[in-house]
């Protein structure tokens, strides 16, 4: 499903040349569910935007259910994104002022695809917010901008589940709420499911756990059935 | 994304924050207001020239002694002349060579103070012989118009125009009742009707009396002076036909071969009308441009706004960027939402002038005036609202290309 091979990554900040990812191989498989650890300036913020193709490397090959996605354009990305890729942000991420269903419905209308509102009410249903449906994110609960946020990941069927720190900004209770969620997604529907986090309890939830460290790969760990 | 999506898209962007797009707006609607209503005022004015001429009598034609030359060919100033004769009149009432005209006056044009009991008025005194009524289109309200018998004899009456008998008389009748023209005495014989013209020579400050009076008791020292010829085509539109047979009796009678050289010139209310409309269509643009100044400003209004809105929403255009809208997605979103306000400003304006032009007249300070009644065009709303829509298209690429052109990871961390 996802493949790395020797990815590097380097910014350029002023006078420096910053290497945020110094070679890194990776592989995941279809319906796997990994965790990607590492402290702040490890290089995963880098390595979670070139897996949700929002960057590209500077070497390197990216192989996203196979396709090479490390010499396309700006609008040939935004099409990978949209139809193989669901984000999950820590900020939830949910456009103001549009209620849930709308939220949802929203990388379909960019997808240009039809019965929009038929399948988002049902991704809302998979999250268990079929009844939020019309309320905007200022009154969802955290935990509840979440799960929609979940359900606009979820509704174009993604090859992939990415999940950048899906708990930061929520309670322990409303945290183990989501990771459950996104394990019986893992378990039930057989959803490949990347997450980036810092936490060792919320790594956990996942099945193997691949640590990064100063732009490299230095641990890969899976966890037994 | 298809366009009826953009629209809701971007409806929403702006309901999202209707204090700042009515603000936005309103800069649009007084600019296209503005542009509406002072253009229809530049139309009514000269709609309002327009009948002024038209009440002259749209087939009059003038002719004007010419330059008159002293020996040796150098020509004196214009109306200089004395060329115009009694006889070139009769020439030109014979309708022998000239079946288009209906016919022709003499005018020997003085002035002076005019006097009745305790009352003083200056005015312009004309001239002429009987037909005068029919050449000018002019209806007696009262008494009647002199006749030949007092043109042959030289006696004195006057017929005054509305305007000289309230200056004199008040609300009394002047029928028969004697006033003083340059201490001279006339008999008030009979009253024009108003021909209602206001200002540019009221058509209503008139004294008439026969040509033969006028020179023997007011003109005396100048001798027997027509200072011009009015006559009348059958209808307007054989106006340039009886111009021309004019033009040919005058130049066979004055004995002139080159037309270049003619002593006379001819006018017709045509040209004066022609001349009035082109004064009126400069004033119109003038009055149009001035107002388009404000339609510039509310597009950089729209620009301001807009630049602020991209800024303020940059989060939400990185999300959006994640979720697969491509550059072009949002560029459509903020274009039209830029183009959303214009369009619906201008539309509001339109309403707004037109309504504005509608009421105006009705305002008693307005109505007493000399104001003219607006008159809102067909074309100067489709100009006003293509024009809004497009200000909306020209102050909204900048910002909305700047929007299309974030990069997706700096968007999604702006806070």
């Amino acid at each position: 499903m996802i493949t790395l091979e020797g990815v590097t990554k380097t910014y350029r900040m002023g006078k420096f040349e910053v290497h945020a990812l110094q070679g890194v191989d990776l592989h995941v498989a279809e319906g796997e569910f990994i965790a990607i650890m590492g402290a702040s300036g490890s290089g995963k913020s880098t390595l979670m935007n070139i897996i949700g193709c929002l960057d590209v490397p500077t070497t390197g090959r990216y192989l996203l259910d196979g396709t090479d996605v490390a010499d396309l354009n700006e609008d040939q990305l935004a099409k990978i994104r949209n139809k193989k890729i669901g984000f999950v942000f820590q900020s939830f991420n949910l456009i103001p002022r549009t209620s849930a269903q709308h939220n949802v419905e929203m990388p379909l209308i960019y997808a240009g695809e039809s019965g929009r509102a038929a399948r988002a009410r049902e991704a809302l249903g998979a999250v268990g917010l079929a009844d939020r449906a019309n309320h905007q994110p200022t009154e969802l609960s955290g935990g509840q901008q979440q799960r929609a946020a979940i359900a606009r990941a979820l509704v174009t069927n993604p090859a992939i589940l990415l999940a950048d720190e899906p708990t930061g900004n929520l309670d322990s209770a409303s945290s183990v709420e989501i990771m459950k969620l996104l394990a019986n997604l893992n378990a039930e529907q057989g959803r490949t499911i990347v997450l980036i986090t810092h936490e060792h309890d919320i790594a956990q939830f996942a099945k193997r756990v691949v640590e990064i460290k100063d732009g490299r790969v230095v641990s890969d760990e899976r966890k037994a059935a | 994304m298809n366009i009826f999506e953009a629209v809701g898209v971007a409806l929403n962007g702006l309901l999202s924050n209707r204090l700042r797009s009515s603000l936005t707006m309103l800069g649009i609607l007084i600019g296209v207001a503005a542009v509406i209503l002072l253009v229809a005022v530049g139309n009514g004015s000269s709609v309002q020239i327009d009948n002024q001429i038209q009440s002259l009598g749209a087939n009059v034609i003038y002719v004007y002694p010419s330059n008159a030359r002293a020996a040796g060919g150098v020509s004196q100033g214009f109306g200089t002349g004395q060329t115009l004769t009694q006889a070139d009149v009769d020439a030109i009432n014979s309708r022998q060579q000239d079946p288009s005209v209906v016919a022709a006056i003499p005018i020997a044009s003085s002035a002076g103070q005019i006097t009745y009991a305790n009352q003083n008025y200056f005015a312009p005194v004309t001239g002429t012989t009987t037909a005068f009524p029919q050449v000018r289109n002019y209806d007696l309200a009262e008494g009647s118009f002199f006749t030949e018998d007092d043109l042959a004899a030289r006696h004195r009456v006057v017929v005054l125009g509305p305007t000289v008998v309230t200056n004199l008389f008040g609300t009394a009748d002047p029928i028969g009742q004697t006033i003083k023209i340059s201490r001279q005495s006339f008999r008030v014989v009979g009253v024009f009707a108003s021909k209602g013209g206001t200002g540019f020579g009221s058509q209503d400050n008139v004294v008439v009396a026969p040509i033969t009076t006028v020179w023997a008791y007011l003109t005396g020292s100048r001798g027997k002076v027509i200072g011009q010829i009015v006559a009348s085509a059958a209808s307007p539109s054989t106006v340039t036909q009886a111009e021309t047979e004019i033009t040919t009796i005058l130049l066979q009678r004055h004995q002139i071969s080159d037309p270049t050289q003619a002593d006379f010139q001819l006018q017709s209310q045509q040209d004066i009308l022609n001349q009035a409309n082109s004064i009126a269509a400069a004033l119109t643009l003038v009055l149009g441009a001035i107002a388009g100044i404000s339609l510039v400003v509310g597009g950089i209004g729209i620009m301001n706004i807009m630049l602020v809105t991209v800024t303020e929403r940059t989060r939400e255009i990185g999300i959006r960027k994640a979720i697969g809208a491509r550059r072009r997605d949002v560029l459509m979103q903020f274009l039209i939402e830029a183009m959303v306000l214009s369009g619906l400003g201008g539309a509001l304006g339109i309403a707004v002038g037109a309504a504005v032009a509608r009421v105006l007249p009705s305002i008693p300070a307005v109505a007493s005036s000399n104001f003219p009644t607006p008159v809102v065009s067909g074309p100067s709303v489709f100009l006003a609202f293509g024009v809004s829509v497009a200000i909306g298209l020209f102050f909204g690429i900048y910002p909305a290309n700047r929007a299309a052109r974030l990069h997706p990871i700096e968007a999604l961390r702006y806070e």
